[in-house]
């Protein structure tokens, strides 16, 4: 497993830009905001935490169809199939992976893009919170979304179409804790409940996934 | 004679042929009359006026958008469970229906939301969750679509139907507490589903949801027995050697 995880991420690494181009492409979409709604302060500062969580997803959407694909390509995928490992935890590792250089660096990204935006000082805490605790729930449900689509030539829009609706809850609950962090209002219970969704993705989904892939490469 | 009876493509045929005329039949007497007397046989609303009455086009197919995504969970489970392709091929051609359902009652309530609420869109819980199914049901019909082999895609799609349903569930009461966090309930009565309604609403009502219900069942015969038959001469043109 160890070996997996630690080959996936040098892939990541080595692979020209798959690494960083999530995090360009959220730094994009944070900067083209103010020129899309306008400049004003206050504005921005009411928008920020639901466009920082929405440029999060976004970024995180767009290394989808590259987290199984390529191993499809060139049958590293039978092979795991096959392999001792069961499926479901080789799919987990993936999805770990997947959160380790997409997920983990735009959380540590979202403060510096915060700025940007004029997030109120109270919220950067609630915000990377809400990131940390809601971005691997991205990762798994992606993960997912991929094993569908792994089989499909020109998958790539269709793996939008099928996972975002997947991230209506999410989204939902990890903007709400954002939100009121930066309102300075109580943000427990919202916060407690995008952790209740993350957890529960983590446990069940792989099977899902797993059984998906299963089929798909019969 | 149990139901598994008619997971034999023939024996669905032979009843779906036999049962269709009635089913329509019915369909249209149900909903012909439901609407007729809705619209001329019940007085206006003292408050909402003759827009009360698109009620009879919209509560039916908002109930029958919800139970077609059921269905098609139903018959999922069973092509999943007992690989019954008849099942498969029923969630299959469920779904067109299902998302036509749910725009009509998209539609129609935007068209009653606009003078009595002054707004053509609210994002109000309720429709709010209904958009989210609409875009499930966008999504299921595009896999069934994208993918070549029958069985697969019936395996893909009845794992995301699945997953999608606890999803869709989830959205509907995250949805309920998002709103909630960002204002109170807006002025939304919808919730006429119920005996809220007098009764000289509630029989036409009543009498167009069993007209719809009747109407998503002949459908969803008429489109299965048509699947089948496309997959049975993909397998004669198979046999007879020519492949596609």
């Amino acid at each position: 497993m160890t070996a997996l995880l630690i080959r996936d991420l040098r892939l990541a690494m080595r692979a020209g830009g798959g690494f960083g181009l999530a995090l360009a492409f959220f730094l994009i979409v944070v900067v083209l905001i103010p020129f899309s709604v306008g400049p004003e302060a206050s504005l921005l500062s009411v928008i920020a935490p639901g466009v920082l969580w929405l440029g999060a997803l976004l970024s995180c959407l767009l290394s989808l169809d590259r987290l199984l694909a390529i191993d499809f390509e060139d049958g590293t995928l039978d092979v795991l199939a096959t392999a001792p490992l069961p499926l479901e935890a080789a799919l987990s590792i993936k999805a770990l992976a997947h959160w380790l250089t997409t997920g983990l660096p735009l959380v540590l990204a979202a403060p510096v893009l915060g700025v940007l935006l004029n997030l109120p000082g109270q919220g950067y805490l609630w915000l990377v919170a809400s990131l940390a605790l809601g971005t691997p729930a991205l990762s798994v449900i992606g993960t997912f979304g991929a094993a569908l689509t792994v089989g499909i030539k020109r998958g790539g829009l269709l793996l939008s179409l099928l996972v975002l609706p997947l991230y209506i809850p999410t989204l939902i609950f990890g903007a709400e804790v954002a939100r009121r962090g930066a309102q300075g209002t109580d943000a427990t219970t919202p916060l407690l409940m995008l952790a209740g969704i993350t957890l529960a993705t983590i446990a069940l989904l792989p099977f899902a996934s797993a059984s998906v892939l299963r089929r798909g490469l019969r | 004679m149990s139901i598994w009876t008619y997971a034999n493509p023939v024996k669905f045929l032979a009843l779906s042929t036999r049962v269709q005329p009635w089913l329509w039949a019915a369909a249209s007497i149900a909903i012909g009359v439901g609407l007729v007397w809705g619209f001329f046989g019940t007085p206006d609303d003292f408050r909402q006026g003759s827009t009360v009455k698109i009620i009879y086009l919209h509560v039916p197919s908002a109930l029958m958008a919800i139970n077609a995504w059921f269905m098609m969970l139903v018959t999922s489970l069973i092509w999943l469970i007992r690989r019954h392709h008849v099942s498969a091929l029923a969630a299959k051609a469920a779904a067109p229906v299902g998302v036509v359902m749910t725009l009509i009652a998209l539609v129609t309530g935007a068209i009653w939301g606009q003078p009595m609420w002054g707004t053509w869109w609210a994002w109000d819980p309720r429709l709010t969750s209904f958009l989210i199914l609409f875009l499930f049901y966008l999504g299921y019909i595009a896999l069934w679509e994208a993918i070549e082999d029958p069985d697969t895609a019936a395996d893909l799609t009845s794992i995301l139907c699945l997953v999608g349903s606890v999803f869709a569930v989830l959205s509907r009461y995250a949805v309920q507490f998002w709103n909630q966090g960002l204002h109170q309930g807006t002025s939304v009565p919808v919730a006429t589903g119920g005996r809220t309604v007098a009764d000289v609403f509630w029989y036409p009502l009543l009498l167009s949801m069993i007209g719809f219900a009747l109407l998503f069942v002949a459908l969803v015969f008429y489109r299965t027995g048509t699947e089948i038959r496309i997959r049975r001469a993909a397998a004669l043109r198979a046999r007879a050697g020519r492949g596609l």
